[in-house]
């Protein structure tokens, strides 16, 4: 398991009050975790802090589950 | 009721009449206040006078580098989260429209209305995290009246009320509440230098048949911090003495 994946799941769960068992890399923030679209704003605000990297609000409506943050900030990262 | 212990607020403007007297009046309740203004020795007087739970910060709302700092300014000599955001601070350039210079429109906008929206962008973050907060915005009767002359300030006074009714909507979910105050004719140094012809024109249009004070439009600023007015959001508290009923 990826140390990005692990802090986006940290992430999620605190945020989402979320069950870490649901926060899997399938996982869509809306129809599995319970997330409004202001929680989705206030996931991408976290991820940008904690990896330090720029989410633009037309990637940030592609990234739609766990596993999508994973991949996005991977990339960002050039991992 | 209206107890604020335990509560940090921020109050912009505190070194004028109706900032500071809100200021004054949530310390009163309890709150530690975060005072902030352009003059720091009337920020540290202030300060002096409201002994322990009092701070103060120094931001020129002119500057955006500056307001974008200040809700974490604040919070950093307070020493705890903003609770409480009291956004008073504004300027007048007044002047019918036809000799109306740019600079005189654009500078009321950046300090009444553009400094509010970094302030709220700044303070909505936390608030957003711990699922509370309140979000006072000091607007103005002439936002909604309009007044010859303020077409700057009506316009600012007037966009302030449209943004806290749009805000107040985004973070409802989320126990914050976004609320206006709209003073009317408040007694204040620049209500001093009136003749008494233009004092009595004034009186003339205000049913209780006198200025307002401070301290009233500070205590619509305690109820609207409080947790009782937590049903209350995206309104706008007209304080005014009944010269416009709206």
């Amino acid at each position: 398991m990826s140390d990005t994946l692990e802090r986006v799941r940290k992430i999620v769960i605190e945020q989402l009050d979320a069950d870490p068992d649901k926060v899997t890399e399938k996982a869509s923030f809306i129809d599995d975790l319970g997330a409004d679209s202001l929680d989705t704003v206030e996931l991408v605000m976290a991820f940008e802090e904690e990896f330090d990297v720029e989410i633009p609000d037309d990637a940030a409506e592609h990234i739609q589950t766990v596993g999508d943050a994973v991949k996005f900030i991977d990339e960002k990262l050039g991992a | 009721m209206f107890n604020l212990s335990g509560k940090t607020a921020l109050v912009t403007g505190a070194t004028g009449g109706i900032g500071g007297a809100v200021a004054r009046a949530l310390h009163a309740q309890g709150a530690h206040v975060v005072l902030s203004g352009t003059r720091e020795a009337v920020l540290a007087e202030l300060q002096a006078e409201l002994g322990d739970r009092a701070s103060y910060a120094v931001a020129n709302l002119s500057d955006p580098d500056s307001v974008d700092g200040l809700v974490a300014a604040a919070e950093a000599v307070a020493g705890n989260p903003l609770d409480i955001l009291v956004a008073n601070a504004g300027i007048t350039k007044d002047g019918l429209l036809m000799r109306m210079k740019d600079e005189d429109f654009q500078s009321v906008i950046q300090i009444n209305l553009e400094s509010y929206f970094r302030l709220t962008r700044a303070a909505v973050k936390g608030m957003m995290k711990r699922r509370s907060g309140r979000i006072i915005g000091v607007t103005s009767v002439v936002g909604v009246t309009g007044n010859p002359g303020q077409t700057n300030y009506s316009a600012s006074k007037a966009g302030m009320i449209g943004f806290s009714k749009s805000l107040a909507q985004e973070v409802g979910s989320r126990g914050i509440t976004v609320n206006c105050i709209a003073p009317g004719f408040i007694a204040s140094p620049m209500t001093d230098v009136l003749n008494e012809q233009q004092r009595d024109a004034i009186l003339g249009r205000i049913p209780a048949g006198r200025l307002g004070s401070g301290d009233e439009i500070a205590a619509a600023a305690v109820y609207l911090s409080s947790n009782e007015a937590a049903y209350v959001t995206g309104q706008t508290l007209h304080v005014n003495g009944g010269m416009a009923m709206i």
